[in-house]
Parts: C-alpha cells; sequence; structure tokens
C-alpha cells in the first residue's frame, strides 16, 4: 500500500528537519523516496505537525506486577469503562488499564512504540502473553537481571564473559531487550528482610556491591554489544538526600564510558533526586543533578514526571514499596521473585496540598528544563508510578509553556511554592526539542534504528497533530496543543493509518521486539545449571524459556557479540 | 404528577435512569414517552413499557404503580422531587442519589441508596442486600442522607458507610458495616455475624441478638442510651465495643445488653480497671 503525507511542517531531530513544509511518501510499511502520486492514498496534512510515531523508553505495561495491580484495584477500574466498539474491544483504566485499553490510549496520543521495562525471566511468559494483546504497538521488555543470582556470581568471581554470555542466554531466553537493574544488591538483600543503602555496602552473601554489579552490568553491556545501554534504577530510591547516592552512582559509571555511546539510562530520575534529611525538609536535588549532567554525556535519563491524581505504584523495588505502605498505611502488595528480584505494589495518590508531592512534581520539570541537551532526558510518568500515561498531554503542556507550568505551582503546597525553581526557570521547549524528548532521543537511546525518524527506510510510524505552530504561539495557546496532544489528528503504524481525529480506525497487531545475542560461545547450560533450578527455581529448567510460539508476532534483532 | 404503570410483566431487565422526577421535570407525557431505557440487550422507548399519564398537581413527584421488581436503576441520582412506589421495585434504587425522597410501599432489591449523598428512602416492605453500599469494586459508600426499613435488610448493608443515617427496625445478614468509615446505622432487631468487620469509624447500634463477636473488637464500657440522630435515641442498655483493632479502627459498635447475655463475660475485662 503507497500513502502520502502531503505539505505537513515535519519535525524530524534525526535527521535535522526542524518544521520543514514537506510530503512524506510510504510504501510496503516502510518510508520512501516518493511514490506514484497518483496511486497513492493522499493525507492532507497542511496546517498540521507531523512526527515521527511516539516511542515511550519506560512504561509498565505487561506483565506480573501490573496484573496484579489490576487485580488490587477494582475502584480503579469501576470510574473508568470501556465500551466496545465495532473496532475496539471492552476494557477498563484508569492507572492500570486493560491489555487493549493500553494499546489504543497510546495509539490514539500518536505512540507507535512502547517499552515495558520490568519482567522478571520467571515471569517473561506471562509479561509476553500480554504483550502479544496490546495491540496498536510494537513493544519490547527488558528482563530483571541486577540480582538475578549468576549474575552476582560471575561479577564476584570477576568473570565478565561468563557473566556476559549468561545475560545473552538470558536474552533469548526471557525474550528480552536490555539490562534491567532496580536497587541493585537492594532486592537481594530484602529477601533477607534487609537492604542496601549506599553504593557501596556489602550485599549479604554474595560479597559483593551495587557499584560492582553496576560497573560489571555495563561492561557486559558493552560486550555484547546491546543496542540500549543498562536501564538503572538507583539505590536509595524515593528517599529524602537520595541525590547524593545518584551524584555516585554517575561518578562510578564514568569509569566505563567509552565512546560516544551512553553506557547506562537512569530511569525516572525525579524519584532519585530529593536533598534534604527527612520528608519534612525534604528538598529539590535537581540543580546538583542536572549540573552534573550538563557537564557529562555518558548517561540519558527520563523524568518520571508526578501527576497529581490517584494512581498505583508498582516497581520491582520491593524495599521502597514497603516505605512506601509505611507512609500511606494503604492496601499492598509484596512479593520476593525467587533468585532474580522481588516486587512491590501499592496504590498512591498524589495530591497538589501534600508539600512533598509537590515538590515531586517541580523536581521533574526541573531536571527536564535544566538539562540543556533535550537528547539526554526524555519524557515518562514512568506509568503508572508517577502517574499514568494518558496525562503526557499535561506533561508536553508544561514543558512548552511557562504560563502553564505556573498555573499549576500556583495551586500546589505553599511550602513546595516556596521551595520550587520553576519560578526561576525561562526555557519553554519548541516543537522541535518536543520530538526529541517524545521519539527521537528516546528511539536513538533505544538504539532503535527504524524509529523515532522519517528518514528513508525508517519504520512507516508517523504521528501527525493538530497544531499549526506558524498560526499559534504554543506556549500561549498550551491548552490548543493538549487538546491536539491528546487526540491525534492521525496515527499511522507501518504504513497504515489507525487512528484519525483521536479514533480507531484499525485494529493491528504490533510486533514484540527481542535481541537475538550471538555469542562466539555459548553459555555453559550443564547439569550443574539444572540441578540449580531444581533446588532454587519453582519452574524447571525445560519449562522457563520463552519458546517461539509464545510471541504472536516477533521481530528479533540479531547482533553480535564480542564474547 | 407523572404515574408510570407497567404495561406488561417485565421478563428481562429494565435499565431506567430516566425515571427520575428531574428529568421529568418540565416534560409533557408525550415527551417523557420517547425517553431511551433498556430492556434486556434492547434499547427501547420508555413508553413502550410503561403507560405514563399526568395527574394535575404542583408537586414534583413521580409515582409508580404495580410491579417494577426487574426496574433497575429508578431515582439514578436525583437531586429533587419524590417518587413513590406502590410495590416493589428493583435493583439501584436511588443510586447516588444527592437530594429529594423516594417512598417504597414495598420490597426493594440490592444496592438500594448505593453512594448516596443526601436524600431521604423510606421501605415500608424489606431491602435486599448491599442496602447504601457502593457496587463492587468501588469503594465510595453512601456520605449523606437517612434510609429508613420498615423490614429485613440482606447481608453487606452499609459497606464503606462514611456518613447519614440506616434505620432498620427489622433483622440485618452478615457483613454489616463492612469498612465503614463514619455514619450511623441502627438495626432494631437481630443481626448475622461479623458485623463491623474492618471498620474504622462510625457507629453500628444493634438492639437485638448479636451471636459472635469479631474477636478484633474490645469492650470499652456500658451505656444506657445512644444517640441515633438528632430526634432520636436507642434506649439500652448497651455494651460498647471498639474495633477494628487489625485496622487500627477506631469504630463503635453498641451491643444490647439484655439481648446478648452470652457477651456477660466481657464485663471481667471492665471491673479490671
Amino acid at each position: 500500500m503507497e500513502l502520502l503525507i502531503k505539505n505537513g511542517f515535519v519535525f524530524d531531530p534525526i535527521n535535522e528537519i526542524n518544521g520543514e513544509k514537506m510530503d512524506i511518501a510510504i510504501k510496503n510499511g516502510k518510508i520512501v523516496e516518493s511514490v506514484n502520486e497518483q496511486r497513492a492514498k493522499k493525507i492532507d496534512a497542511s496546517g498540521l505537525t507531523v512526527f515521527p510515531g511516539g516511542v515511550d523508553i519506560h512504561t509498565h505495561i505487561a506483565g506480573a506486577e501490573v496484573n496484579t495491580g489490576r487485580l488490587m484495584r477494582p475502584e480503579d477500574h469501576i470510574k473508568d469503562v470501556v465500551r466496545k466498539t465495532p473496532i475496539t474491544r471492552s476494557g477498563v483504566g484508569y492507572s492500570v488499564p486493560s491489555t487493549f485499553t493500553t494499546g489504543y490510549r497510546y495509539s490514539r496520543m500518536g505512540y507507535t512504540t512502547i517499552m515495558n521495562p520490568s519482567m522478571p525471566p520467571l515471569e517473561a511468559k506471562h509479561t509476553h502473553e500480554e504483550l502479544n494483546d496490546t495491540p496498536m504497538l510494537d513493544k519490547a521488555s527488558y528482563p530483571l537481571l541486577g540480582d538475578w543470582w549468576f549474575v552476582l556470581e560471575y561479577l564476584q568471581k570477576g568473570d565478565l564473559a561468563e557473566c556476559a554470555r549468561y545475560v545473552a542466554w538470558m536474552m533469548g531466553t526471557a525474550k528480552g531487550y536490555a539490562i534491567k537493574i532496580v536497587n541493585p544488591g537492594g532486592l537481594e538483600s530484602w529477601g533477607f528482610g534487609r537492604n542496601v543503602h549506599s553504593i557501596d555496602d556489602q550485599v549479604p552473601n554474595f560479597c559483593i556491591t551495587p557499584r560492582e554489579i553496576m560497573c560489571g552490568l555495563a561492561k557486559v553491556n558493552q560486550m555484547l554489544n546491546m543496542p540500549h545501554s543498562i536501564h538503572l534504577h538507583t539505590n536509595n530510591l524515593g528517599l529524602p538526600g537520595n541525590y547524593a547516592t545518584t551524584l555516585d552512582t554517575m561518578r562510578a559509571l564514568e569509569h566505563v564510558a567509552a565512546g560516544d555511546k551512553p553506557v547506562a539510562h537512569i530511569t525516572h530520575l525525579q524519584f532519585s533526586s530529593f536533598a534534604g534529611d527527612d520528608w519534612g525538609t525534604m528538598r529539590s536535588g535537581a540543580e546538583e543533578i542536572a549540573k552534573y549532567i550538563n557537564n557529562h554525556s555518558h548517561m540519558t535519563f527520563d523524568m518520571g514526571q508526578v501527576i497529581f491524581t490517584d494512581t498505583t505504584t508498582m516497581t520491582a523495588d520491593g524495599p521502597f514499596e514497603y516505605t512506601l505502605y509505611q507512609l500511606s498505611g494503604h492496601k499492598w502488595v509484596n512479593g520476593d521473585v525467587e533468585t532474580e528480584t522481588s516486587g512491590g505494589i501499592i496504590p498512591f495518590h498524589y495530591k497538589r496540598n501534600n508539600a512533598v508531592n509537590a515538590t515531586q512534581w517541580s523536581i521533574a520539570l526541573e531536571l527536564a528544563l535544566m538539562v540543556d541537551d533535550p537528547w539526554k532526558m526524555f519524557m515518562t510518568t514512568d506509568h503508572p508510578n508517577g502517574g499514568p500515561f494518558t496525562a503526557y498531554p499535561k506533561i508536553i503542556a508544561w514543558l512548552i509553556s511557562k504560563k502553564a507550568r505556573m498555573a499549576t505551582l500556583k495551586k500546589c503546597h505553599k511550602k513546595a511554592q516556596k521551595k520550587s525553581l520553576i519560578p526561576s526557570i525561562k526555557r519553554e521547549l519548541n516543537l522541535y526539542d518536543l520530538a526529541i524528548v517524545t521519539r527521537a532521543g528516546q528511539a536513538k537511546a533505544l538504539g532503535l534504528k527504524n524509529k523515532g525518524h522519517l528518514g528513508l527506510g525508517a519504520d512507516a510510524d508517523v504521528a501527525i497533530y493538530n497544531v499549526n505552530h506558524e498560526k499559534i504561539d504554543i506556549a500561549k495557546k498550551y491548552k490548543t496543543v493538549r487538546r491536539a496532544f491528546s487526540n491525534a489528528a492521525y496515527t499511522i503504524k507501518d504504513g497504515e493509518v489507525v487512528v484519525k481525529d483521536g479514533e480507531i480506525l484499525q485494529h493491528v497487531d504490533g510486533r514484540t521486539i527481542w535481541l537475538d545475542v550471538q555469542t562466539t560461545e555459548q553459555a555453559k547450560i550443564d547439569e550443574e545449571m539444572k540441578r540449580r533450578f531444581k533446588e532454587y527455581w519453582t519452574v524447571e529448567y525445560e519449562n522457563y524459556p520463552v519458546t517461539d510460539h509464545y510471541i504472536k508476532v516477533p521481530d528479533p534483532l540479531t547482533i553480535r557479540a564480542d564474547v | 404528577m407523572i404515574v408510570l404503570t407497567p404495561l406488561r410483566q417485565f421478563q428481562y431487565p429494565v435499565i431506567a435512569e430516566c425515571i427520575n422526577p428531574d428529568v421529568f421535570q418540565g416534560k409533557s407525557v408525550a415527551e417523557i414517552a420517547p425517553l431511551e431505557v433498556w430492556e434486556g440487550n434492547r434499547k427501547k422507548n420508555l413508553g413502550d413499557l410503561v403507560k405514563i399519564e399526568e395527574v394535575a398537581s404542583e408537586s414534583l413527584k413521580v409515582t409508580l404503580k404495580g410491579d417494577f421488581s426487574e426496574v433497575r436503576r429508578v431515582g439514578m441520582g436525583m437531586k429533587n422531587g419524590e417518587i413513590v412506589v406502590i410495590g416493589n421495585v428493583g435493583m439501584h434504587l436511588g443510586e447516588k442519589m444527592e437530594g429529594g425522597k423516594i417512598a417504597v410501599q414495598g420490597d426493594v432489591a440490592g444496592w438500594a441508596g448505593s453512594g448516596m449523598k443526601g436524600g431521604f428512602i423510606e421501605i415500608f416492605g424489606n431491602a435486599g442486600d448491599y442496602l447504601a453500599s457502593p457496587y463492587r469494586g468501588s469503594s465510595v459508600g453512601m456520605n449523606k442522607g437517612k434510609i429508613i426499613v420498615h423490614g429485613n435488610v440482606g447481608s453487606d448493608v452499609a459497606v464503606f458507610l462514611k456518613g447519614g443515617v440506616i434505620r432498620v427496625q427489622g433483622n440485618a445478614g452478615p457483613f454489616l458495616g463492612f469498612r465503614m468509615r463514619g455514619g450511623t446505622v441502627h438495626i432494631e432487631k437481630n443481626v448475622g455475624n461479623r458485623v463491623g468487620a474492618c471498620m474504622t469509624g462510625g457507629k453500628i447500634v444493634v438492639s437485638g441478638v448479636l451471636e459472635d463477636m469479631m474477636p478484633t473488637f474490645t469492650i470499652d464500657g456500658v451505656k444506657a442510651k445512644v444517640k441515633i440522630d438528632e430526634s432520636e435515641k436507642a434506649v439500652g442498655p448497651f455494651y460498647v465495643f471498639l474495633g477494628d483493632l487489625a485496622e487500627t479502627g477506631n469504630g463503635k459498635l453498641f451491643v444490647s445488653k439484655n439481648n446478648n447475655p452470652h457477651f456477660e463475660h466481657y464485663e471481667r475485662f471492665l471491673q479490671m480497671e
């Protein structure tokens, strides 16, 4: 099928196209030089903004913890019920929407690729079953490897090559895309009711420190030539004063850096940028963090913006979720995933008139605006931890308009207002920057060569929004922009028009991307390993891998490793 | 005044949110007839199912005559006016109502007054389960208003209750006041077990028999009278229990002393102090 998008204002930062009026030609699901104008279906995009399809680097939309979140929050669903239509299936929202609803809602906002960031390998089958049922999007998952016993053992022995072979094996076994590390060392300690409090604390039973785990896995990541860097959730997350730990983490990783490619991605950075000694004196550490980021280029980040709403927090960071339970007293779930990781879920209501929550809201925006290079800092809410992804248009408004930020800040807790740096920040993102923080930058950091841009050969994932930057000043008319980004004028997925004016036109299955890492020598899968599976896992070795038939539309990416 | 009479026996549930004085206000019979209702999975007009008559009267009043026991959501979200049901009525009567008055001469099915925010419901027959309780999944209970039931009520009454008064002259089923946070419930006869499970606030008064007390309630004293609302008092004497301690709750459960001699052994905990 051929498609021609005519006369739109195209923003394609990877190819350095900044609002030029031009045509985009699509053939067989790819961007091409030109198509036959008579035969091609035409979309008149004059006066509209044309972006590459949205890419979300970090959003919890599938898997064991998401599903448990759904089970424990009926009150979240009853307020947001979605009826079926002749095209779409029924479902429920709000903070943990059902799989189909998740796909439709992302697509309506112009998103086409999303990354599910925490998949315990033991729960990988479940995760992929849910991803199969998440339509409209290309997706991938990051297996949680930071506290996996095999990783800890080989890193402790200093055998990076063997560790790398096991990680490569795991990518194929769990059908994963990147190495996810959550509170390194802390989750293993949590199995014994403990936690680590700095990057140099010892992990019980393993004689290893978080620093060694992070740096080790970052090196492993390089040895395997993985497209994405390690995806890191820092130690001490969500605790006052943790910005010092975050700075230590970033400094520790400096030694691993080589070349231009980032070595790590610190996710939901807002939750790792608290200063102060306790909740009473908690304030923003964004200034110190942003200063460091502006002077270094070995890492990328995403915001983890907080939205003032009732949401559900879920992370593999079991000890942090337990802390949240102690703060809120709400119903909670906490679990230990055998030899791999842990997990916790607790509903949380972020409130404007709560000084801590309002400061968190402010921190994320301060970080996004004070980090000068948009290629380093991406827009997320860490869905659903900071708020549901459906709030992205609100964040867009805050990023592009000082007026929008100030309007929200005015309604916040007085103490938080006083401490906030937002009144002093003048920067307003333009559409070019916005395209970076919502798609181009994320695709580049993920190493997705065919995503996040509209160059020749790229996947024909396009989002068209009803914004005319020549006619309106987006900073002043932020409400118009917010509306436009909530309901895309068109979303095009693999060359098919799937959304028009915020309505789903057809149901398409996205692909599941995973890494097939080719190592020169295979990981040793011997009797010893199988014995350990028998002893420590509830699942037999033979039943553990996610076999090919589990994935509806597989899209493996083959990479050649150095080991 | 509008009078509605069923044209036939309903075989399938009828969802009729439009039977509401606020909706009918200022409309003639011809305008009311085409209002949308669902019968089973079919969309129908109200006029297809019931006979609609207008009786000259100043007040904003709707009268339902006959068997409406399959008709659900009558008076949902109503703010003003009055509904009188001469007969039985179905589930979700007066759900989320904010004001006005509903009187039912017969029986009412489940979820009557669910999530109520104001107004008054009086039921002369029996009420079903989940009286004044939110629908499954929701945690938003009744927070204002008054319900009086002259007959019996089913199980799970006053779940998540936050405010308002419920008075039942008959018996009540189990799980009365589950997760209750405020408000007052008075049962004049007997109640089923697990009364006040997980309650953190509010007042439950049982004038009849309660067989078992939850182990997570502790005795606090004996009281002669308990205030139900401005005009009424329940006459005891009552044992006063506090709970649910499993939820570090501070709810009060008053149980008649004379009708519950099996709780006498709790009195020794009072004498110890």
